[in-house]
C-alpha cells in the first residue's frame, strides 16, 4: 500500500483551480463515463482525450509531470489485462511455444490491452487533476450537491479530518515496532520470530489502533455534543453558482457531447 | 499478475458499462438501505464512529508483517470492522473507505467504484458477517470462538470478495476466465491467511484491553438476518459460479460476447445518425479528422488560457 | 566495546525539502548522561530517529562503533535501546509480558534466557508482578516505565528516551528520575524537563532550528541566562 498521506491539494489560481468544486466534480465524472465508452481501436479519439487531459493539466499549473508520475504508480494494476493479448481470437501477430503450448500474440488482443490501459491511464489523471486543484473539504460539498447522502458526506469529513492523525500514530506505531527489532549477537539464532508471531503482532498495532480509535471516538462525541448535536446533520445551503462556471460547465459538457458522438462514428 | 492487497481494486476502464452499472445498482440500494438502518441502531453516536474508525481501518492498512522475501501482509479491515461495529455500520464505514480511496488516492476508478464497493464494503461485511455469527452460535460465545470467527470471517470474505472481482472481470471480457478465476482464487487464499492472523492478533488485543468492544457486533441489530441471508446467498453463488466459469469458460465468455453483441447491437442504431450527418462520407475518416480539429482547437485555447493567466499574474504582481 | 554515539555533520532534510538537521556533530562516550534540550521544532525528535536508522540522512551515525545502514540496523536496533515519548505508541501487545518480551522473542532467544530478560527488565523498573497485567489499564506512570522496561529486556548499550517525564504527575515524576539515576546505561534524554535535566544529567546540549548552538556542562550551561533565553529555554529556580 502506498503512504501517499499527504494532502494531495496544491494550492494554484489558475482557471482550474478557480472553477467550482461541484463543476469539477461532475465534468470530471463525465470525462471518465465518456472515456469507458470509447470503442476498442478508436485511437483518434483516445489520443484527443489525452490531449484533453493533459492540456488541462498545463493550464492547471500543477505540473503535467507530477501527475504523469502519480498516474503511473496507480497503473501497474493493468497487468491484470495483460493475458488478453493472449486469449483473444484473431489475426496472430506474433507466437511462441512454451513447452507443449503454443502461445500466440493476436492483432485484436493487443489493441483490446492497449485500449484498456490507456482508457485507465487516462481516466487516473482527470481523478488527480481534480484533487490537485479541488480542496477536499470543497469536494465534499461538491457531493452533496450531486445528492451523496448527507450522512455518507458527514463520514466523509470526519474520516478526512482524522486520517492524517491515525496515520501519523500507525507510523508510530511501526517505529516503535521497528525499533525493538533487532539482531542478537548471539550466533545461529533464527531472528524475526514465526509467521505467525509477526501476523499476531500486526494484529496487536491494529488492535491498539482501532481501541483508541474508539475511544476517541466517544471524546469526540462528547465534544460534539457540548456544541449542540443532536444527531441531525445540518449544513449550510449551497451556494449560488457564478456565471464563470455555468460557461465553464456548458463548455466542457459540450465537449465531451462531441467526444461522445465521435466515437459513435467511429463505433460504428 | 494480481498478487497485492490492490487487486481487489479495479480502476476505471475494465469494467464494461452494464457490469458497472449494475454493480452501481445494486450498492447504491443496500448502502441507501444500511444508511437508513445505523440511524436506529447507533443513534446519535453514529457520526464519530463511523467516522473515526473508517479512519482506523485506512491508516491501519499501513500496519503490516513481512511474509517472506520481500512480500508482506496487510489488514484489510473488512472482517473487524463488522465484528467491532455490527453489518450496517461496517457496511458505510467500508464505503466510505473505498470511496476516498478512490477519489483522493486513484486505488480503484471513480466509474467502477460502484462494484469495488460492491465487492469490499457489500461481499466483505455480508460474508464477514454470516460466518462470524454461525461460528459464535456453534461455538458458543466464548473467546475461542471469537478467535476463530474472526479468523473464518476475515479468510472467506476476502476469498469471497477476490472470487467476485474476478467474476466481473470475466463478464466484461477484460481478463480470461481461465486465467482470472484460479489466479485470484489462489492469490487471495494465501492473503487471506495473512489477513485471519492479523485479525485474530487485533481481537486478542481487544479482548485483553477492551472486551466490551468486541461485544458491539455481537449483539443482533435490526434487519441483521437479512444480512446474514444475503451474506449465505452471495458466498454460495459466486463460489459456485467461480470454478464453473473457470473450468466451462466458454458459458462465461459467451455471456460477454453477448455483451459485445450488446455493443454490436447498437450499432444499427448508431449507423442512421452518421449517415444522417456525413451522408457519403466515410465515416472514420470523418471523425478522425473532427478529432485533430477538436484536439487543435483545444491546445489553442489553453495556450490563449495560459498565457492569459500568466498575464494576470504579472499584472498582480506575482 | 564502545558505548558510545559518534555523529559526524549531520543533515537530515524532509522530503518537502525543509531542512531539519544541519551539520551536528556530536560525541558521546561510554557512560555519559546526556540532556538533548531546545525549543519545539527543533529538531530533537528527527536527531533521535536517526540514531536506531529510522531516518537516513546525509552524514555519519555510529552507535558502539557500528556504522548505521541498511545492512547493520538488525544489529544496532539491538544496541540501541530507544523509548518514545507516547507509551500508548509502543506497547501493542495484550499483556506487559508480552511486550516486554518482543525485544528477545524478535531475536530468537531461547525461551529461559526470554523469561529471565522479562524478569530483570520489570524488575530494573520496578514493575516486578505487573507481568500479567494489562498494559492498557495501567497509569500513565505505569505505562511509562513498561515502555522503558520493553527495550530494556533487549539488554542494549546505549538508552534513548523523548519526552520521559511529559505528562507525569510529581511522584510518578520523582520515581521515573529515580530509576534513570540508578541504570548504568549511556544515555540520550530529549526533553523540556529542566530541573529534571539539573537533576541527572552532567551534560547538555542544545539543539535549536536544526543546529547544535550549545555543548557543555550543564550547570555552565544554566548559568547563561540569555543563551538559554535566545532558544526559548529557561532555567529552573
Amino acid at each position: 500500500m502506498h503512504i501517499h498521506f499527504l494532502d494531495p491539494y496544491q494550492v494554484g489560481i489558475s482557471p482550474i483551480h478557480r472553477t467550482d468544486a461541484r463543476v469539477k466534480l461532475v465534468l470530471a465524472l463525465a470525462f471518465i463515463f465518456t472515456t469507458a465508452l470509447v470503442p476498442v481501436g478508436a485511437w483518434p479519439i483516445l489520443i484527443l482525450l489525452l490531449v484533453i487531459i493533459v492540456s488541462m493539466e498545463v493550464l492547471s499549473g500543477v505540473g503535467v509531470g507530477y501527475i504523469l508520475k502519480r498516474a503511473l504508480l496507480a497503473l501497474p494494476i493493468i497487468l491484470a489485462a495483460f493475458p488478453l493479448i493472449f486469449t483473444i481470437p484473431g489475426m496472430s501477430l506474433f507466437s511462441f511455444s512454451l513447452g507443449a503450448w503454443e502461445i500466440s500474440a493476436s492483432i485484436a488482443g493487443v489493441e483490446r490491452f492497449i485500449s484498456i490501459a490507456m482508457k485507465s491511464w487516462i481516466s487516473i489523471q482527470m481523478a488527480i487533476l481534480l484533487t490537485t486543484t479541488t480542496p477536499f473539504p470543497d469536494i465534499l460539498v461538491a457531493m452533496r450537491a450531486v445528492r451523496v447522502p448527507r450522512l455518507l458526506v458527514a463520514i466523509f469529513g470526519l474520516m478526512w479530518r482524522y486520517l492524517f492523525v491515525f496515520a501519523d500514530e500507525a507510523v508510530r506505531l511501526l517505529r516503535a515496532r521497528a525499533a525493538r527489532s533487532g539482531v542478537s549477537d548471539i550466533a545461529g539464532l533464527r531472528t524475526g520470530g514465526s509467521l505467525v508471531w509477526r501476523a499476531q503482532t500486526a494484529g496487536g498495532l491494529a488492535g491498539n489502533l482501532f481501541m483508541r480509535s474508539l475511544e476517541r471516538s466517544e471524546r469526540i462525541y462528547v465534544a460534539m455534543l457540548a456544541r449542540g448535536y443532536d444527531g441531525e446533520i445540518r449544513t449550510l445551503p449551497q451556494a449560488e453558482m457564478e456565471t464563470y462556471n455555468w460557461i465553464v460547465l456548458g463548455f466542457g459538457g459540450g465537449i465531451m457531447g462531441l467526444v461522445l458522438i465521435l466515437s459513435l462514428l467511429m463505433g460504428a | 499478475m494480481l498478487l497485492s492487497v490492490e487487486a481487489l481494486h479495479i480502476p476505471d476502464g475494465f469494467l464494461s458499462l452494464p457490469v458497472s452499472l449494475i454493480a452501481w445498482v445494486i450498492s447504491i440500494t443496500l448502502v441507501g438501505y444500511a444508511l437508513r438502518r445505523v440511524g436506529q441502531d447507533l443513534g446519535e453516536r453514529q457520526v464519530p464512529m463511523m467516522g473515526v474508525l473508517a479512519a482506523a481501518i485506512f491508516a491501519g492498512q499501513m500496519l503490516n508483517f513481512a511474509v517472506a522475501g520481500g512480500t508482506s501482509g496487510h489488514l484489510i479491515g473488512a472482517a473487524l470492522a463488522t465484528i467491532l461495529m455490527g453489518p450496517w455500520a461496517a457496511i458505510l464505514i467500508m464505503t466510505s473507505v473505498v470511496s476516498i480511496q478512490a477519489l483522493i488516492f486513484q486505488d480503484g476508478g471513480l466509474l467502477v467504484l460502484g462494484a469495488n464497493i460492491f465487492n469490499m464494503a457489500i461481499v466483505g461485511v455480508a460474508v464477514s458477517y454470516m460466518v462470524y455469527q454461525t461460528i459464535l452460535k456453534i461455538t458458543g460465545n466464548t473467546r475461542k470462538g471469537v478467535l476463530i470467527g474472526g479468523f473464518s470471517a476475515a479468510w472467506l470474505s476476502l476469498e469471497i470478495a477476490a472470487l467476485s472481482v474476478a467474476l466481473q472481470l470475466v463478464l466484461s471480457g477484460t481478463s480470461p476466465a481461465r486465467l482470472a478465476i484460479p489466479a485470484m482464487a489462489s492469490v487471495h487464499a494465501l492473503i487471506g491467511i495473512g489477513e485471519g492472523l492479523i485479525t485474530v492478533g487485533a481481537l486478542t488485543f481487544l479482548l485483553s484491553t477492551r472486551p466490551d468492544l468486541v461485544r458491539l457486533g455481537k449483539t443482533n441489530p435490526a434487519g441483521s438476518r437479512i444480512v446474514w441471508v444475503l451474506g449465505f446467498l452471495l458466498a454460495a453463488a459466486i463460489a459456485i459460479a467461480a470454478p464453473l466459469a473457470s473450468t466451462r469458460p466458454d458459458g462465461l465468455e459467451w455471456v460477454a460476447m453477448q455483451g459485445g453483441f450488446i455493443d454490436q447491437a447498437k450499432a444499427p442504431l448508431f449507423q442512421i445518425i452518421p449517415d444522417y450527418l456525413f451522408p457519403g462520407v466515410a465515416n472514420e475518416a470523418a471523425a478522425t479528422i473532427a478529432a485533430g480539429l477538436l484536439g487543435l482547437v483545444i491546445v489553442f485555447g489553453v495556450g490563449v488560457g495560459v498565457a492569459y493567466s500568466r498575464r494576470n499574474r504579472q499584472a498582480s504582481g506575482r | 566495546m564502545h558505548h558510545s554515539i559518534e555523529i559526524e555533520q549531520l543533515t537530515y532534510s524532509y522530503p518537502d525539502g525543509h531542512t531539519a538537521l544541519s551539520e551536528i556533530s556530536l560525541l558521546i562516550q561510554p557512560g555519559e548522561k546526556v540532556a538533548l534540550v531546545g525549543p519545539n521544532g527543533a529538531g530533537k525528535s528527527t536527531l533521535i530517529l536517526h540514531l536506531n536508522g529510522i531516518l537516513t540522512g546525509i552524514g555519519s551515525v555510529r552507535v558502539c562503533g557500528l556504522e548505521v545502514s541498511k545492512e547493520t540496523l538488525g544489529r544496532v536496533r539491538a544496541m540501541v535501546g530507544m523509548v518514545f515519548q507516547s507509551p500508548d505508541d509502543q506497547l501493542f501487545s495484550p499483556r506487559v509480558f508480552d511486550d516486554v518480551a518482543y525485544g528477545p522473542l524478535y531475536q530468537g532467544l531461547p525461551v529461559e534466557m526470554i523469561q529471565e530478560r522479562v524478569e530483570k527488565s520489570l524488575a530494573a523498573v520496578a514493575m516486578s508482578g505487573y507481568a500479567q497485567r494489562v498494559s492498557h489499564h495501567l497509569s500513565t506512570g505505569e505505562k511509562k516505565r513498561i515502555a522503558i522496561a520493553t527495550v530494556l529486556s533487549m539488554e542494549p548499550e546505549v538508552l534513548i528516551l523523548d519526552e520521559p517525564t511529559a505528562g507525569l504527575d510529581p511522584r510518578a515524576r520523582r520515581s521515573l528520575i529515580n530509576l534513570l539515576r540508578d541504570l548504568p546505561l549511556t544515555m540520550l534524554v530529549s526533553t523540556h524537563d529542566m530541573p529534571f535535566v539539573e537533576d541527572l544529567f552532567p551534560r547538555m546540549v542544545i539543539l535549536d532550528e536544526g543546529r547544535l548552538v550549545a555543548d557543555g556542562q550543564t550547570s555552565d550551561l544554566m548559568e547563561n541566562t540569555q543563551l538559554l533565553a535566545a532558544h526559548g529555554l529557561e532555567r529552573p529556580n
